[in-house]
């Protein structure tokens, strides 16, 4: 490790993507890092590799080369087949130390956000946090600037060769965004919130065409001081929020007859093909389950449409939704913040608006 | 024995938050409270030490000096000791600087075979969950983050430690890092007594000079300029241009709202 210098960049290469399994099954955020992590290695002109670690994994490959993979490491060993902190962080920060990524990329998951800083720490690196926006080429970083903020963007010196990455997170609930750089130190390292990059389309050719790669893994009794005694895979209906294309969101203003409202949620969201969310305070009052929850604390979603019902639209709630492509809300309030994010503000009772709309929906 | 709990006073950012001109948060103008992941960990800790009367909880924050105020009211929780890491030298830290810090702290106060460390989840104000493992990793200890259940049987510390489809029991040895999340407990309030003997307690202030020969400390990756990340480039998103707001809330709105939504091909 003392052998590790990470202070040259010239000497670092490709941009890598953490492909996280759980109980032999890819996660989602896999293919988001990987078709993000795609288009920053064709601005490059460098190698997506993936890396893979479990027990018995190479099988997963194909899948992970179907969304941009050139590449994927496997390291492969009973040991890894759940995940630990201790092993997980030796593996990878071992091939991290001996390859070389220039950009090493890990979903937000728990998992994610438990392995990233502990091998950050380890490779003597910066880490930047739930990223959402990730540019290598100076120019489409201006492109992004000039659509995101209100900065004069050609009126600042900028150096367009400068291919370091640009890491975007928000900041206090959304209410700053922060671009971050690592400059000094290699890899540059972040985490990427769930369900906010787009997945690009399955390509089999692609698929076909990714190499394997074993990685020998070297672990010893004193690398494993945290011991798995079981997983538990909560068998409770999980609704998919993260990849809906339509979430229809309850609020508090429900609260009159909690049962009736989710039922027209729960209808409308039926219309159109949807899921249905909520509010914090929805999720406390305990009328809808926790994995629902939109928002700060909750997930981060962007559907074609996110429909609010007797929401408020507090920072930590929009914070999770406002990068919707279409917001409706309903509510009975006409000064609720939750209007300042809608493309459509309808001021009524939605016990009243909601029927209508799913009457019209269904009577189409 | 020692439960030491990292806490951070962040800005409230349940109320308004403010928005200088310039595009910096306004921290002035908003009410400081403890991160509220941390109170979770105080009382973990608290919970134990309920249990093994001879444990201290020690408390460590990094901040400037006003985070003194929110270590006396978890002194009066019923905390034992409190050190305020505080330094100009300090200011700016990114996590990689802020646990490198709070590691050599840590390390200065002494870390024993029996003791464990408590760590919020994640601060509010930064929201990156980074601080806790980050520490556990410069301190060379095994970590347990996400933690939903706590039970401490000798030096073995077994936890329910949570996952978005799930949860994975896991155990580890003392000396061990966790990270708290808000279902592990309620935190306490504090007494009358603990009130009356808080400003009697043990409270140290570590500043550069303490710190500056810990050999988990690195002179030339803390503080604003030291830190491994930097702010390229910071701004405030824009205002979403409020949206429509439609005339009537009966059926003809209804019926006009999703025809203009199927024109636009969102429905
Ligand atoms: C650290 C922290 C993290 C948080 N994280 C999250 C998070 O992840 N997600 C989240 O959502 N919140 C979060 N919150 C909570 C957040 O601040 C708000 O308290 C919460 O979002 C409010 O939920 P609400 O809008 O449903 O309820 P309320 O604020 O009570 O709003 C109810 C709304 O319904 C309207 N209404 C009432 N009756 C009717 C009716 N009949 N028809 C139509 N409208 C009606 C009212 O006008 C009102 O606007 C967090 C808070 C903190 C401090
Ligand atoms: N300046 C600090 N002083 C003490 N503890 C901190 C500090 N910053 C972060 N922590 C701890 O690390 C946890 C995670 O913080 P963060 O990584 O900033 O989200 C917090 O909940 C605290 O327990």
């Amino acid at each position: 490790m003392s052998t590790f210098v990470n202070t040259d960049p010239s000497a670092f290469h490709g941009v890598w993507v953490f492909c996280e399994q759980r109980g032999g099954e890819l996660m989602p955020t896999d293919f988001e890092l990987l078709s993000e992590g795609r288009k920053l290695a064709d601005d490059l002109g460098v190698e997506l590799c993936g890396v893979l670690l479990g027990d018995n994994v190479e099988g997963l490959v194909p899948q992970l080369g179907g969304y941009g993979a050139d590449r994927v490491y496997v390291c492969q060993d009973p040991a890894l087949k759940d995940y630990t902190t201790d092993a997980y962080t030796k593996v990878i920060c071992d091939i991290v130390m001996d390859k070389k990524p220039e950009i090493f990329l890990i979903g937000a998951t728990n998992i994610g956000r438990d392995l990233g800083p502990r091998c950050a720490a380890r490779l003597h690196t910066g880490l930047t946090a739930d990223c959402t926006s990730l540019v290598v080429d100076t120019a489409k970083y201006k492109e992004f600037l000039k659509s995101t903020s209100t900065l004069d963007v050609d009126g600042m010196k900028w150096d367009m060769e400068d291919k370091g990455l640009k890491m975007t997170r928000p900041a206090f609930c959304g209410h700053l965004m922060a671009t971050i750089i690592c400059p000094r130190f290699r890899p540059q390292m972040s985490t990427v919130r769930p369900g906010v990059m787009k997945c690009a389309e399955f390509d089999q050719a692609k698929a076909d065409a990714c190499k394997t790669e074993l990685y020998p893994v070297s672990l010893c009794d004193s690398d494993l001081r945290t011991k798995v005694l079981e997983v538990v895979k909560e068998a409770k209906d999980t609704v998919d929020l993260i990849g809906a294309e339509v979430i229809v969101a309850v609020g508090y203003g429900i609260s009159k007859d909690p049962q009736v409202g989710l039922d027209l949620a729960q209808k409308m969201a039926d219309a159109l093909g949807g899921v249905v969310g909520a509010s914090r305070a929805a999720v406390d009052a305990g009328w809808v389950g926790a994995d629902q929850q939109v928002g700060q604390t909750g997930k981060t979603v962007r559907p074609s449409l996110y429909i609010a019902l007797g929401i408020s639209g507090a920072i930590q709630h929009k914070a999770g939704m406002e990068d919707s492509e279409c917001i409706i809300a309903v509510n009975s309030n006409s000064s609720a913040p939750i209007f300042e994010v809608a493309d459509y503000g309808i001021c009524g009772d939605l016990f009243q608006v909601v029927p209508e709309m799913i009457d019209v929906l269904t009577n189409k | 024995m020692k439960f030491i709990v990292c806490v951070k006073q962040v800005p409230d950012t349940s109320g308004k938050v403010a928005v200088k001109a310039d595009g910096t948060m306004d921290r002035a103008s908003m009410a400081a409270i403890t991160n509220p992941d941390d109170l979770n960990a105080v009382e973990a800790a608290l919970a134990l030490k309920d249990q093994n009367p001879d444990a201290k909880v020690v408390l460590v924050s990094m901040g400037p000096p006003p985070a003194a105020a929110m270590l006396r009211e978890l002194l009066a929780m019923g905390c034992d000791e409190a050190i305020l890491v505080s330094g100009r030298e300090f200011g700016g830290s990114d996590t990689f600087a802020t646990s490198q810090i709070l590691a050599g702290a840590i390390h200065h106060l002494g870390l024993e075979q029996d003791d464990i460390i408590f760590c919020g989840r994640q601060a509010i104000d930064g929201d990156t969950a980074q601080v806790g493992p980050q520490i556990a990793e410069k301190l060379d200890i095994p970590q347990i983050s996400y933690v939903a259940d706590l039970k401490l049987e000798g030096t073995t510390v077994t936890a329910k430690r949570m996952l978005e489809d799930g949860y994975m029991t896991v155990q580890t040895q003392t000396p061990c890092l966790v990270t708290c999340i808000k279902e592990l407990n309620q935190p306490r309030y504090m007494t009358v007594k603990g009130i009356l003997e808080c400003d009697q307690k043990p409270y140290q202030v570590y500043d550069f000079n303490t710190l500056k020969d810990e050999p988990l400390i690195e002179l030339d990756t803390i503080g604003l300029k030291g830190s491994p990340t930097n702010v390229y480039k910071s701004f405030s998103p824009p205002i979403k241009g409020a949206g429509v707001m439609l005339e009537g809330s009966g059926r003809e709105t209804v019926e006009k709202l999703f025809a203009t939504l199927e024109e636009k091909h969102i429905i």
